[in-house]
């Protein structure tokens, strides 16, 4: 007799002895550098079937897999490899939706060489597993095929009750597919036209197909989970009155941090400074790349200089060039080796020949007639490592030098936006706006839950998408015992 | 999907429109605005609530064909559908309290204003309208205005084909003069608005204008809508778009408005060549 896990896979200890084969990780085909950079077609290709296989037959398939510990939700990395190795995709398929709604995407966005990957045993020698490929070519598998043959969850009984979810970003999405799985009754509420929060107008289409998106939204939908758009909760309904008004039994709030900050130099107003959030909607969600067929414009510099140094600085430096920009600096105060963005984007920006000016603060946007002519900026230092062996960047005296550039963008961080909250006076909060929950995320109102950015601060696709499906769980736990009881 | 159940053209180029909207209906307050696309392709436009009926559902605007999309806008009729209107969005302007108090409706501004003075005269303040555009034939609203119990309603045009000839500020300056008010609102283009200021400046009267730089979202995550007020960087959208008068840093917000003027003279003029109306 085979053993048998719950979900009816064999186990582990059930398969026969996997053979690894030694050997470097598999490279991802990318479009070449040259052409890409004109165009917003995805950059990296994807694993064949062939790669896929070659790829997966170097894990090790460990006794004690150290790498589903680096993966925030847990995956059961070792089980979707082997799935791969058996041939069988839907069956991995099943193992990463275990715990990732959206695999396709997270193989894709996840920084994985800080999370699963670093963790993997063979990092020691520089050559992990690739699971964030794998993870991306089970994802495609999945939307390959037709939503009926999708490996799409058995939705149990209605339970009866219904639950809110407000923002139909990464957190939202997980909370609504999660709910859904409990038989809920779900309505996400999405103040732009558009949903999937970042997905749909930060990460811009070359990174992250629409199609993707489009296709993971339409799988929740045929689970039953209702999309409202252009509903801003806080205006037409306040958190309170989508229960006591609107009749939901429970509320997710899922609305991220999409309030972007400027640096509050001089200069800052000028025309030609846009934040990244600005610049990133109007060619993502607005499509103002196919202007005039599209009616947003965005203004097309020639020479931009792109201040900040994580993924969305380096979006928008890539998504400069392929406006037509001649030439794009991206304006960094430490070193490449600090940079939050994931590697293989810093990897990308720098073959597409964004050109990275590191260690200088910008101190002024200078300006000629109202628009943009200069950034001026001064140059930075590292300290030596403090007793956390952090270095921090100091200014060198006397360094000041000016980028000339016709455009500046903004890529220094976003913030809560306080429109939800300050129509939810119950709502705890902490000062810089974010909304205070326990670890289950359960907030300060009874039955009011909320996860993402929106609670953390800027943070990861993975990490919004394991607040909103852990708030799930506590919230039917919670559903369960107080509202049932009620009726 | 917003269906459109009124559309009426006020002047040349300034028309009404209403659409069934009953959730945003129930919330509208005075000096609010919408966001409208048109279609798949549209930009998200704001503009201000001009009337609303919670009761029967519907909400208002009334717009000025400058662009494509108010262009675009206008050759549609009742029966048709608008992609998205989003909304109500922006801080309601303070209409209670004021006492005395002069609203200055310029050009389409007027639009603003008629529910503004609409809201302040319901909550009890005496309330004197002026009401300018370039001529008669861009006069809009002035029957409505009428309708309401004011204290006074002054019509002043550029050319003097309707009311007094000359400028909106000529009734402001003799109603602070006199110390006839206790406070003054002005909406209508930004040069308007910002003589509006100085105005009231000259003569120690509080002045809230309803500020209109360009926006994307409408709800406060691309900082499209920044202007300058007292020297503070504060978003349109959200923290307005009322503001005080007197600090708004005018010069910058008026440069950022034409941020895409070239680019929109292309929109516009590459769909009225395909347009059947040939504007
Ligand atoms: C340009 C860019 C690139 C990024 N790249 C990566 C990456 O490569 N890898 C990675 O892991 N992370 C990346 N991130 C971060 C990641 O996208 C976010 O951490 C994640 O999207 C947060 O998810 P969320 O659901 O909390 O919020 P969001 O994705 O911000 O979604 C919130 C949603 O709520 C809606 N909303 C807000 N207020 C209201 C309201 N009042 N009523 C109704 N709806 C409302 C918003 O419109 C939005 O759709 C990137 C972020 C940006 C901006
Ligand atoms: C809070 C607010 C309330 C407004 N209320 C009204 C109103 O009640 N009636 C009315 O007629 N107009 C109103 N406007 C102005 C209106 O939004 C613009 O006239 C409209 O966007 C023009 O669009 P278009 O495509 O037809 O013209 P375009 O060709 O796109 O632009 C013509 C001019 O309109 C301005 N404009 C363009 N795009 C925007 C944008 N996205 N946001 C703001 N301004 C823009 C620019 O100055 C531009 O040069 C309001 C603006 C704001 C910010
Ligand atoms: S979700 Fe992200 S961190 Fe977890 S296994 Fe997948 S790629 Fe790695
Ligand atoms: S740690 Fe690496 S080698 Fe071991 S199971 Fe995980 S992915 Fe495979
Ligand atoms: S219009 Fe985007 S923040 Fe105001």
């Amino acid at each position: 007799m085979p053993s048998l896990d719950d979900q009816g896979r064999r186990t582990f200890e059930d398969r026969e002895r996997h053979k690894p084969v030694r050997g470097e990780r598999h490279a991802m085909s990318e479009r070449d550098p040259k052409q890409r950079a004109a165009s917003f077609d995805e950059v990296g290709l994807g694993y064949t079937a062939d790669e896929a296989l070659a790829e997966a037959m170097r894990c090790l398939q460990c006794k004690n897999p150290t790498c589903q510990d680096g993966c925030p939700v847990n995956i059961d990395i070792r089980g979707f490899i082997r799935e791969i190795i058996d041939g069988n995709y839907a069956d991995g398929v099943t193992v990463l939706k275990e715990r990732n709604a959206l695999p396709a995407v997270c193989g894709r966005v996840c920084p994985q060489e800080e999370q699963c990957e670093r963790s993997c045993v063979l990092a020691k020698k520089g050559e992990p597993i690739a699971i964030g490929r794998l993870e991306r070519f089970l994802g495609d598998f999945d939307l390959s095929c037709d939503i009926e043959h999708r490996c799409v969850p058995e939705i149990p009984e209605p339970s009866g009750l219904c639950c809110a979810v407000v923002g139909s970003g990464p957190a939202g999405l997980a909370c609504a597919g999660q709910l859904a799985l409990f038989g809920h009754e779900v309505t996400i509420f999405e103040s732009l036209h558009a949903p999937g929060g970042v997905l749909a107008y930060g990460i811009p289409e070359f990174r992250l197909p629409k199609q993707i998106l489009d296709a993971e939204i339409e799988a929740l939908t045929a689970t039953g989970v209702e999309l409202v758009t252009d509903f801003v909760v806080g205006r037409l309904s306040t958190v309170d009155e989508l229960i006591t008004e609107e009749g939901f039994d429970a509320v997710f709030i899922g609305s991220g941090a999409g309030l972007p900050v400027f640096m509050g130099i001089p200069g800052e107003n000028l025309n030609g400074v846009y934040s990244a959030n600005e610049f990133l909607t109007r060619v993502n969600l607005m499509r103002a790349y196919e202007f005039p067929n599209a009616d947003t414009p965005v203004w097309r510099g020639r020479k931009v200089a792109v201040v900040g140094g994580g993924n969305v600085a380096m979006d928008a430096a890539r998504t400069a060039l392929r406006l037509g920009a001649e030439e794009v600096f991206l304006v960094y105060r430490r070193t490449e080796d600090e940079m939050p963005a994931r590697r293989e984007e810093v990897h990308h920006a720098r073959e597409e020949g964004i050109e990275f000016k590191m260690l200088c603060s910008p101190l002024e946007v200078t300006g000629h007639d109202g628009w943009v002519t200069g950034l001026v900026a001064t140059r930075m230092e590292l300290t030596e490592p403090d007793a956390s062996g952090r270095r921090a960047p100091v200014c060198v005296m006397d360094s000041e030098f000016e980028i000339e550039c016709d455009t500046v963008i903004m890529a220094v961080g976003t913030r809560a936006n306080p429109l939800l909250a300050s129509a939810a006076p119950n709502l705890e909060v902490s000062g810089r706006g974010y909304i205070v929950t326990d670890d289950s995320g359960a907030t300060s109102m009874p039955g009011v839950y909320a996860g993402g950015d929106i609670v953390t601060g800027a943070a990861t696709v993975i990490l919004a998408m394991g607040a909103g499906k852990r708030a799930a769980v506590a919230m039917d736990e919670w559903l369960r015992k107080n509202v049932t009881a009620d009726r | 999907m917003f269906e459109i159940v009124h559309a009426r053209q006020l002047s040349d180029s300034v028309f009404e429109m209403g659409v069934s909207a009953p959730r945003i209906a129930a919330k509208v307050r005075a000096g609010q605005f919408l966001m409208v696309r048109t279609d798949e392709q549209g930009e998200r436009i704001p503009l201000t609530f001009s009337d609303w009926s919670a009761e029967e559902g519907w909400i208002r605007f009334i717009y000025m064909r400058v662009g494509k999309t108010t262009h675009q806008l206008s050759h549609m009729g009742v029966g048709d559908f608008l992609a998205d209107v989003v909304g109500p969005l922006g801080v309601p302007t303070h209409t209670s309290e004021l006492g005395r108090v002069c609203v200055v409706g310029g050009g389409v501004g007027a639009a603003v204003a008629y529910p503004v003075a609409r809201a302040m005269v319901a909550e009890g303040n005496e309330v004197h309208v002026v009401l300018g555009a370039r001529n008669k034939q861009l006069l809009i609203l002035e029957d409505e205005l009428r309708a309401l119990p004011l204290a006074s309603l002054t019509v002043v045009t550029d050319d003097g084909s309707a009311g007094e000839k000359g400028l909106v500020t000529a009734p402001l300056k003799r109603f602070a003069e006199s110390r006839a008010i206790d406070a003054a609102f002005a909406v209508g283009p930004a040069i308007m608005m910002k003589f509006c200021a100085a105005t009231a400046a000259e003569h120690g009267v509080p002045i809230t204008v309803s500020l209109n730089p360009i926006m994307v979202d409408g709800t406060g995550m691309c900082g499209a809508c920044r202007v300058s007020v007292g020297n503070e960087t504060r978003f349109g959208c959200v923290d307005g778009p009322d503001f005080d008068g007197h600090a708004v840093d005018w010069e910058e917000l008026m440069s950022r408005q034409r941020i895409y003027n070239d680019a929109e003279r292309e929109a516009d003029a590459d769909y009225s060549r395909s347009c059947s109306c040939h504007l």
